[in-house]
């Protein structure tokens, strides 16, 4: 189990990373939400371990290196942490499309809490590519998910044998 | 879903818990600015990923610079000594008017000039929020650097930290959406306020009536109003003036003058107090006086130095 969340530790990191890595202009705006993927994924592998506490603490961090206000993107990852960690039985055994699906969703409400905060700041910006990472981001869970279950898998085999 | 917890408090109250924290956070963040010290220890926290990513683009520079034939440098420094030569001449002329500004300033019983320390800081490049116009920078708190510093390079104004960490700060752009500068037309004095549009090319003055004396061209320097920004910086030149007929104000963009998309390196200002008798005290006074009169004599070696006022000291003792 130690090996397990070694290993969500580092795809958190490097879920962090290409969040902040620095991409061409026109690629900006479709950049999906990496952080929020990766946890999503732990909450429903790792419920017992990965929940909504870690899922805040990203987040902050999160708001510290992308210069928002602190709690923004934390508030939007606790509440989808959360369903997630409600439903991640249920997910678990869902195909792949229907996990999707209520990605989409939860990923179009978390958005759309930033975009009410930034809003309420008065800086809210007015252009419709704002909601493209919710897009790319579903696109991207099926490769997300399997990516991260064969890393998960490789590594707790290794522990099984060593038993 | 009981017995994933054997212990501690349900997701739902813990779920509860962070969303009331965050609001708080929010809201004491954006209407006091008192999260400054969370913000600097957690962007300590941050600051290595922050480094790791730009260390490809660090090592292309490094490589740039190593594998450069002998002839490019050679070429360069050739140019360079020319320019140098160039700005000292300039500089001579300079350094005379200002030395006869001083003395005028001091006849009219004027406040003396302020002076200014600079410091490099390098941008490092990673994507920040990418509706705003924010860069980080490779200095914090552990080189003086403080909340609300302005920035500039070669060219002109760049913008002002807003966030500093202990080894990185952040900072705001002049062309921000929520950023807006004090400036002054260059050929007639006329103050104005020059808001950031969100694009990284335009500043709009608004509020300037219709019979307002401004022109496409015109250079805009900071006025030294609003106490954040020293005076008489170019901040940038009116590219477009219209009046249209029906509207209280006529509408005025300017193209910022520093090269807010491009320079790797910026300058971190710090503002010298003015004193108020120079030859008063043989050893304090004279020693910082010295001191904050060396940056614009030795030029580009001192500004490499972190604090050139300790060192001035030093010296003289």
């Amino acid at each position: 189990m130690n090996k397990t969340i070694r290993v969500s530790i580092f795809t958190l990191i490097g879920a962090f990373m290409l969040a902040i890595m620095p991409l061409p202009e026109w690629a900006v705006e479709f950049r999906p939400d990496w952080v929020t993927l990766v946890l999503v994924y732990w909450a429903m592998a790792l419920p017992t371990k990965i929940g909504v506490t870690i899922a805040w603490l990203c987040g902050l961090l999160l708001d510290v290196s992308y210069g928002t206000l602190m709690g923004q993107h934390a508030v939007g990852m606790v509440l989808v942490i959360y369903v997630i960690h409600l439903q991640h039985q249920r997910l678990r055994v869902a195909s792949l499309l229907q996990q999707a699906i209520v990605i989409f969703f939860l990923l179009f409400i978390k958005q759309l809490l930033e975009l009410w905060v930034d809003g309420m700041l008065g800086r809210a910006p007015d252009s419709w590519f704002y909601f493209m990472p919710t897009i790319t981001s579903t696109l991207l869970w099926p490769w997300i998910y399997l990516i991260l279950r064969d890393l998960r898998r490789k590594f707790s085999v290794e522990k099984h044998y060593q038993y | 879903m009981q017995t994933l917890f054997i212990r501690g408090p349900s997701a739902t109250f813990r779920m509860i818990v962070l969303v009331m924290a965050s609001i708080v956070l929010m809201t004491v963040d954006h209407r006091w600015h008192s999260l400054e010290m969370v913000r600097g220890t957690l962007s300590g926290v941050v600051y290595p990923l922050q480094y790791t990513i730009d260390l490809p683009i660090r090592l292309y520079y490094w490589a740039d610079e190593v594998f450069t034939s002998q002839r490019t440098l050679l070429e360069k420094n050739r140019e360079y000594e020319a320019r140098h030569l160039e700005n000292r001449v300039q500089l001579q002329k300079l350094d005379i008017i200002e030395k006869e500004n001083e003395r005028l300033r001091r006849l009219l019983g004027a406040i003396p000039k302020t002076t200014e320390r600079l410091l490099i800081a390098e941008i490092i490049n990673v994507d920040v929020d990418p509706y705003r116009q924010l860069i980080l920078l490779n200095k914090g708190s552990g080189s003086d650097v403080y909340q609300g510093q302005p920035i500039i390079d070669a060219q002109g104004v760049m913008g002002q930290v807003v966030h500093v960490g202990p080894m990185s700060s952040t900072a705001m752009l002049i062309t921000d959406a929520s950023h807006a500068i004090p400036v002054q037309v260059n050929r007639t004095g006329l103050r104005a306020i020059a808001y950031g549009t969100g694009k990284i090319d335009k500043l709009k003055l608004r509020y300037l009536p219709h019979n307002v004396d401004i022109e496409t061209g015109d250079l805009l320097i900071t006025s030294g109003l609003g106490g954040v920004f020293p005076p008489n910086f170019p901040v940038a030149i009116v590219s477009k003036v219209e009046r249209p007929g029906g509207e209280p104000f006529a509408t005025v963009e300017a193209l910022p003058h520093a090269q807010l998309d491009t320079s790797r390196e910026v300058l971190l200002v710090w503002r010298n107090e003015p004193e108020p008798e120079p030859v008063q005290d043989e050893t304090g006074q004279a020693a910082t006086d010295q001191a904050s009169k060396e940056p614009p004599e030795t030029g580009e070696e001192d500004l490499k130095t972190e604090k050139p006022s300790t060192r001035g000291t030093d010296n003289n003792e």
